[in-house]
């Protein structure tokens, strides 16, 4: 048996369907080094490949496993990777990403080992008595900590949220053996990775977001949010309105039911600014709101606001900047 | 079939929302509550499937505060045959673990065939609730689903997954959690409001669904310390007089923005 640090802080790193690490691992593990060392899980069919990534960006120690039903199984055969490499550590904490497939693993694990869960932190902190989760609640408006009564906490991080990023570190992997819980569980029939053809920075985690609302009118207008975004080197972000409408997909929601973006700047084009949509941007540092009409709430928590025509100032700011790019 | 959906009581999020800084819960007489949207949607996917198949049985189950009765009320106007309410001066509070646990008693309480809930509420936002549940019944968890088809003995639909979609299968007994992709709910006709009144509405403690609150075998999340942050403020507002654009790109420029 190996011997794992005391202050182990066991990190479940997410894998892209093709088989990468995803961004939220740099963050993760980033997080991971501030309280203790970091020993990351990855659960993938070729593991070891994603090791030296995973060591690169921090960890300590690297464990890869490939339980039976992985990939034909939801949710459950991580979940039993997780309670195996849990069981193994010993960690100090558990820290999961707040994805839709890391959180679901870290319920179900939390659930069966009686932990106590505290998801979407922002960042860990560790006092005397252990590691401690901070959240931003209500779309920003609570800082809220959170600890555990005793043992290791599960906690998921918000994806793009943190900042910190450890230093890499040799390159050290151990095969883990699962035994399957045998755990009902749903089957996958089949999987359709969503192709990222655009060039654009990701949404979650990116420093300039450039969002569109209802104001855009139609889908081929809304390439006028695009081409902004374009020139800012922005993300692109959309209400949950102009989603509806189907102008973008769904995965371009900023808001409450959506993504949550902190950048540094913040764009909202025709967008009137409804409670549920600023839940997801007013933490941005600076808020920018173009908006026909007056009275728009967006107005409320923008630095600079411009009431105005979208379709008359943004194709001008456009060929400002182009202007001076030039 | 007898469906459950998981309903729940939240501050109606077009108004402010608060938390009360001594306790730390959310100040419910600060805000007009409402039943969570996603649950609405969720108890439409079982309404619908109960409109063409006769022998289903629709029960509404919320953990709640007695106070938010009528709120779940609003489930059985809405068609639902019958609520089930879990109340207790124990739950005031209840971190995820416990909150699941609870469910899942009350789940075992009442019997299922499929359990349907939201893929998150829009005040906690854990999205965690109805994986934690699956997990602690022994069944599949069918979660964030785009689309639902429930059949006999099973259900499937398209899982909206971090990296793209995915088709899933479960089979029944199995909890689904829906994303807000599927329809919005059908509103409470006057008729549905006065069936309503007769309609079984069942209040359990946790001490009937078998669970205990206080046990030290489970580790609890807990709040250390909350403050609310000052809200922001408007900063310069311009109308525009045809040099909008300029200006805007002059005060990105200056703040090192573009
Ligand atoms: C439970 C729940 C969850 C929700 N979650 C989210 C969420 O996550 N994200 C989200 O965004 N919403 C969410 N909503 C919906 C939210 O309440 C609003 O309906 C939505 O944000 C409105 O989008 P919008 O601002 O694009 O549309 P509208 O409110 O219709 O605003 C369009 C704006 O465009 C302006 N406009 C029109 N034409 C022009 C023009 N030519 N130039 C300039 N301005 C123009 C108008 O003045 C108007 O202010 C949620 C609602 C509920 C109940």
């Amino acid at each position: 048996m190996t011997d794992y640090p005391a202050d182990s802080i066991l990190v479940l790193l997410d894998t892209t369907p093709s088989g990468a690490l995803t961004k939220s691992a740099a963050g993760l593990l980033g997080a991971a080094a501030g309280v203790g060392t970091p020993v990351a899980l990855i659960v993938a069919a070729g593991g070891e490949q994603l090791a030296s990534d995973a060591a690169a960006l921090g960890a300590a120690r690297v464990l890869v496993a490939e339980p039976t039903e992985l990939g034909a199984q939801l949710t459950v055969p991580v979940a039993d990777a997780l309670a195996a490499a849990a069981e193994l550590v010993r960690p100090d904490a558990v820290l999961v990403s707040n994805s839709i497939e890391g959180r679901e693993i870290a319920a179900r694990f939390a659930a069966r080992s009686r932990s106590g869960l505290a998801v979407d932190a922002v960042g860990v902190s560790r006092d005397a008595e252990g590691v401690i989760a901070h959240h931003s609640v209500y779309g920003g408006a609570y800082n809220v900590d959170s600890a555990v009564t005793w043992g290791a906490p599960v906690i998921t991080v918000r994806e793009g949220a943190i900042d910190a990023r450890a230093e890499a570190q040799p390159v050290s992997i151990e095969r883990l053996e699962v035994a399957a819980s045998a755990r009902r569980a749903a089957v996958i029939d089949s999987v359709d990775e969503a192709v990222v053809t655009s060039s654009r920075p990701e949404l979650r985690g990116a420093a300039k977001v450039v969002s569109g609302g209802r104001g855009l009118g139609s889908e081929e207008q809304f390439a006028l949010v695009d081409q902004l975004a374009d020139v800012l080197g922005a993300a692109v972000g959309a209400s949950r309105a102009a989603v509806d409408a189907g102008y973008v997909p769904q995965s371009y929601q900023v808001g409450q039911t959506g993504v949550s973006v902190s950048p540094q700047l913040y764009i909202a084009l025709g967008i009137s600014g409804a409670i549920q949509h600023r839940a997801g941007m007013q933490t941005a540092k600076t808020i920018v709101a173009i908006n026909k009409d007056a009275d728009a709430p967006i107005f409320e928590i923008a630095d600079f606001g411009i009431v105005g025509d979208l379709f008359t100032v943004v194709p001008q700011l456009i060929a400002a900047l182009e202007a001076r790019k030039a | 079939m007898k469906i459950v959906v998981l309903v729940k009581e939240v501050p109606d999020t077009y108004g402010d929302r608060k938390l009360n800084l001594e306790t730390g819960l959310a100040d419910r007489a600060a805000s007009d509550t409402v039943l969570d949207e996603i649950g609405e949607r969720a108890l439409e996917v079982a309404l619908s499937y109960a409109d063409g198949h006769a022998d289903t049985e629709v029960v509404v189950l919320s953990m709640s505060p007695e106070a938010a009765a009528a709120t779940v009320r609003k489930g059985l106007a809405m068609g639902a045959s019958s609520a089930v309410q879990l109340v207790d001066e124990a739950l005031v509070g209840a971190d995820l673990g416990l909150t699941a646990e609870a469910l899942a008693g009350a789940l075992q309480h009442i019997g299922y065939d499929l359990v349907i809930a939201g893929n998150e509420s829009t005040d906690g936002s854990g999205g965690v609730l109805p994986a934690m549940i699956a997990e602690l019944l022994d069944v599949p968890n069918a979660t964030s689903l785009n689309s639902v088809e429930i059949a006999e003995g099973e259900v499937r639909g398209e899982r909206a997954s971090d990296h793209g979609t995915m088709q899933v299968t479960a089979t029944l007994p199995a909890v689904i959690s829906i994303t807000e992709r599927l329809p919005d709910a059908r509103f409470p006709n006057f008729k549905g409001i006065m069936a309503a009144k007769k309609k079984p509405f069942e209040t359990l403690s946790l001490a009937e669904v078998g669970v205990d609150a206080e046990t030290t075998e489970a580790s609890r999340s807990i709040m250390i310390s909350l403050a609310e942050k000052p809200p922001r403020t408007a900063g310069t507002k311009i109308v525009d007089e045809g040099d909008a654009g300029e200006r805007l790109a002059e005060y990105l420029v200056q703040n090192r923005l573009a």
